[in-house]
C-alpha cells in the first residue's frame, strides 16, 4: 500500500483503521461549516477544527481550537482540510504544516502561484503531501472523504481517478459508477497551474495498488502534466487499461478558460499536443465525458493480467 | 493579466531594463504629438495581446507625415487572431547586430521559476534555437547564475555584462510583480554592443492582483467580464451566438467542446463556480441578457449537492422579470429534477437527461 493510504485509511491493526482522524481549517466559515457537516455524513472521522480566536467552542459537537498545534496535540491528526479564503492559505498552510500535517488538502481556489510554491516547499521539506490548491479533494469511497464533492456520483471499487476538474470529476466518476465500475480512490489534482501533487504524482500513489483494475484520467488544456504522465505510463511500463478525457478542445489560444492553470501558450497546453502524447502511450481519449466507461470496458476486455 | 509591449516596457523601464525610445496612443491625434516628438523614421506596432503580431502586418516602418496618416489608422483599425489593436506603440528603431532570446518564467510541472534564454533569438520561443534552461527556485537569480547563463551565450564582455544587469533585473521584476512569464523576445544586440530589450511580454498572476494595486491599470477588461468577476464567475467572451453556461470550468470546457463538435458556435464561456444557487443562476443570465449576439443559451449544470428546483427557480424569476426572452436549453444534474421539471413545463426553457440531447436541440433549434 503506498503512503497516501496510510494516511487516508490506516493499517487494519491500527485502532481507528478507516477512522483517521482529520482536522478541519476555517471550520466555522459558510463553505467550511457546510462541508463538515457533509463528509461527517459520508463517515469522514472530523476530529477538531481551526478557527482562530475561537478556540474552545464547538461546532456540531466538534472542538475547535486557536491553531493547528493544539488541535494535533489534541487529537494526533495527520490531515487536515483547508477552507480559508485564498489570501489566508499561506498563514493556514504553514500552520499544518509546522504542526507535522502529513496529508494537507487545499481546497481554496485563487491562490497566488508564489504562495502555493512557498508552501510547496514548506511541505517537501516536512515530508508532508499537499492535495491542490483549488482541489475538490481526495477520497476512497465508502470509507473517507476529504473534499468538496458529492457523495452520490461515487461508489467503492477498483478504478482510480485522476482530475484536475472538480464537476468533469463528478461527471466522469457518476458514469462510471453508473457502467460498475467503482472507485479504488479519486484524486483532485486542481485546476490551478502549480499543484502540490501533479498527475505524475498522483500515478505514483495509485499504481501499484492491490487489485487496481484500471486508471481513469480527467485533464485540461494547460501546461504539460498529461504530457508528462503518458510519458511516464510509457516509461513505468505499466500494462493495465487507461483511458483519458481532455476538456478545452474548443477553447481559444491564450485565454483563462475559468481555472488559473487552463490557459493555452502557443503550443504549450493545448489539447492537440495532450491527445497525441495520449496516443503515443496507447491510451484512449475520450471525446466525450460519457465514453469514458465505453473505452474503459473495451481497453479492460482486451487485458489479461 | 497579460500586460501589451508597452506596458511591459513601462515595467521594464521602472526596473532599468534599456527599451528604446517610444511612445503609446490610443488614438491619432494623441498618434500626431508623439510622432512630432519622436521623429522620422519609427516603426508603428499595433499592441495585442497575442503573438505573431508582424507577419499579420501589425507592426509597420513609417518615413513620413504622409505614410504616417496612411498606416496609423491601418494598424488602430487591424484585428489579429481576433484580438482588435488596443493601442499603438511607435518607437525608433534600433541598429540591430544580433537578436538573443531571454525570458524568466513559472515552469508549472517543475513548480519554480525556469531562466531560457539563447543567443539565436527574434523568433517565437518553440523555434528558438540553443536554449540554455536554468531553474531559480522562486525566481531570484544571483550574480554567478547570470554569469553562467552570459558565458553560455558565448557573448563579448560588453553584451555579457550587460545580459548580467537584464537577467538581474528581470528577476527583481519577475519576483515583485509576481509574474508567470517576463520575456524579452528579441533582446538585441546593437550597434555599439550594449543591449537593448525590442519587445516585451509580462504575463503576471491574476491570483495576486489583491496585492498589486499598482498593476490594476493595466487590468483590460469588459465590462461584462468585471461584472463576472465580481459575482465570483469566470467569463470568456467568443463569437459565437449559443451562450454556454455551467458550474466549475473543466465541465463548462467540455461542454463548449461537445457543442463546437456537434456544429454549434459558442458566444461564451460562463462558469458560475462550484456550487450554483438561484441567484448565481439568475446572475448568470442577467449578464448574458446584455450580449447582444445570443440566440440562445446552453445550461449544463451539475448540481452534487445542489437542488436543480433551486436552479430552475432562476429561470423563472428570469422570464417573469423580462430578463430574458430566449430559448434555454439545460441539462440540470441534481436533486429534485422532476420537480423542477414541472416548474419549467410551459416556459422557454426545455429540460434534457443528458447533455448530448441537450445540445442537439440547442444546434437545431437556434439554426432554425
Amino acid at each position: 500500500m503506498t503512503r497516501v493510504f496510510d494516511l487516508l485509511q490506516g493499517k487494519p491493526s491500527d485502532p481507528d483503521f478507516k477512522k483517521k482522524p482529520v482536522i478541519v481549517q476555517g471550520i466555522t466559515g459558510k463553505f467550511g461549516s457546510l462541508h463538515t457537516k457533509l463528509m461527517m455524513e459520508y463517515g469522514t472521522n472530523i476530529a477538531a477544527g481551526v478557527t482562530p480566536g475561537k478556540g474552545g467552542e464547538k461546532f456540531e459537537g466538534i472542538p475547535i481550537y486557536n491553531t493547528v498545534k493544539e488541535a494535533v496535540d489534541a487529537t494526533g491528526a495527520k490531515i487536515s482540510i483547508i477552507f480559508v479564503p485564498a489570501k489566508f492559505f499561506l498563514g493556514a498552510a504553514k500552520d499544518a504544516l509546522e504542526a507535522g500535517i502529513k496529508l494537507l488538502v487545499a481546497i481554496p481556489e485563487h491562490v497566488p502561484v508564489r504562495d502555493t510554491l512557498e508552501v510547496l516547499s514548506l511541505a517537501q521539506k516536512n515530508d508532508a503531501i499537499v492535495i491542490g490548491p483549488n482541489t475538490p479533494g481526495i477520497m476512497i469511497p465508502e470509507i473517507i472523504k476529504i473534499g468538496i464533492m458529492p457523495a452520490s456520483p461515487f461508489k467503492a471499487g477498483d478504478v482510480a481517478v485522476l482530475s484536475k476538474s472538480g464537476t468533469l470529476l463528478y461527471e466522469i466518476s457518476n458514469s462510471l459508477t453508473q457502467a460498475g465500475f467503482g472507485q479504488s480512490i479519486t484524486i483532485g489534482i486542481g485546476g490551478d497551474p502549480v499543484n502540490g501533487t501533479r498527475l505524475i504524482d498522483a500515478f505514483e500513489m495509485v499504481k501499484d495498488l492491490p487489485g487496481l483494475r484500471g486508471l481513469v484520467i480527467v485533464g485540461e488544456i494547460g501546461g504539460d502534466a498529461e504530457e508528462l504522465l503518458a510519458k511516464r505510463i510509457i516509461d513505468s511500463g505499466f500494462k493495465k487499461p487507461v483511458v483519458a478525457y481532455i476538456a478545452g478542445r474548443a477553447a481559444p489560444k491564450e485565454k483563462r478558460m475559468g481555472h488559473a492553470g487552463a490557459i493555452v501558450m502557443g503550443t504549450y497546453g493545448s489539447a492537440e499536443s495532450k491527445v497525441s502524447m495520449f496516443n503515443k502511450a496507447n491510451i484512449p481519449v475520450a471525446k466525450r465525458p460519457v465514453e469514458v466507461p465505453v473505452l474503459l470496458a473495451k481497453k479492460m476486455d482486451s487485458y489479461s493480467d | 493579466m497579460r500586460l501589451l509591449e508597452y506596458q511591459a516596457k513601462e515595467l521594464f523601464k521602472e526596473y532599468g531594463i534599456k527599451v528604446p525610445p517610444s511612445k503609446a496612443s490610443k488614438d491619432i491625434e494623441q498618434g500626431r504629438k508623439d510622432a512630432k516628438e519622436l521623429g522620422y523614421p519609427f516603426v508603428i506596432k499595433a499592441q495585442v495581446p497575442v503573438g505573431g503580431r508582424g507577419k499579420a502586418g501589425g507592426i509597420q516602418k513609417c518615413n513620413s507625415d504622409d505614410e504616417f496618416e496612411l498606416k496609423y489608422p491601418q494598424v488602430l483599425e487591424m484585428s489579429i487572431k481576433g484580438e482588435k489593436t488596443r493601442a499603438i506603440l511607435l518607437e525608433k528603431m534600433a541598429d540591430i547586430k544580433k537578436e538573443l532570446y531571454l525570458s524568466l518564467f513559472l515552469n508549472r510541472s517543475k513548480r519554480c521559476y525556469t531562466i531560457i534564454a539563447s543567443a539565436e533569438g527574434g523568433v517565437e520561443i518553440e523555434s528558438v534555437k540553443n536554449q540554455i534552461i536554468k531553474e531559480v527556485g522562486l525566481g531570484d537569480v544571483d550574480e554567478a547564475t547570470a554569469r553562467e547563463v552570459a558565458k553560455e551565450m558565448k557573448l563579448d564582455e560588453k553584451a555579457s555584462n550587460d545580459l548580467v544587469d537584464f537577467l538581474k533585473r528581470l528577476s527583481k521584476l519577475t519576483i515583485e510583480k509576481e509574474a508567470e512569464l517576463a520575456e524579452i523576445n528579441p533582446l538585441a544586440i546593437i550597434g555599439d554592443g550594449s543591449l537593448l530589450a525590442l519587445d516585451g511580454k509580462v504575463m503576471t498572476d491574476d491570483n495576486a492582483n489583491f496585492r498589486h494595486e499598482e498593476l490594476q491599470k493595466y487590468q483590460e477588461k469588459s465590462e461584462l467580464e468585471e461584472k463576472a468577476e465580481k459575482s465570483g464567475f469566470s467569463l470568456v467572451e467568443l463569437e459565437g451566438n449559443i451562450a454556454v453556461v455551467g458550474n466549475g470550468a473543466g465541465l463548462v470546457m467540455s461542454t463548449l467542446d461537445m457543442l463546437s463538435d456537434n456544429g454549434g458556435k459558442p458566444a461564451c464561456f460562463l462558469d458560475v463556480g462550484g456550487g450554483a444557487t438561484t441567484e448565481s443562476v439568475y446572475e448568470a443570465l442577467t449578464l448574458i441578457s446584455k450580449m447582444k449576439r445570443v440566440k440562445g443559451i446552453l445550461v449544463n449544470l451539475y448540481g452534487g449537492i445542489v437542488k436543480t428546483s433551486v436552479v430552475a427557480a432562476a429561470f423563472i424569476q428570469a422570464y417573469e422579470n423580462n430578463l430574458i426572452d430566449l430559448p434555454v436549453f439545460a441539462r440540470l444534474r441534481g436533486a429534485e429534477s422532476e420537480k423542477a421539471k414541472e416548474m419549467l413545463k410551459d416556459t422557454k426553457t426545455k429540460l434534457f437527461d443528458s447533455v448530448e440531447d441537450a445540445i442537439n436541440a440547442a444546434v437545431m433549434g437556434i439554426k432554425k
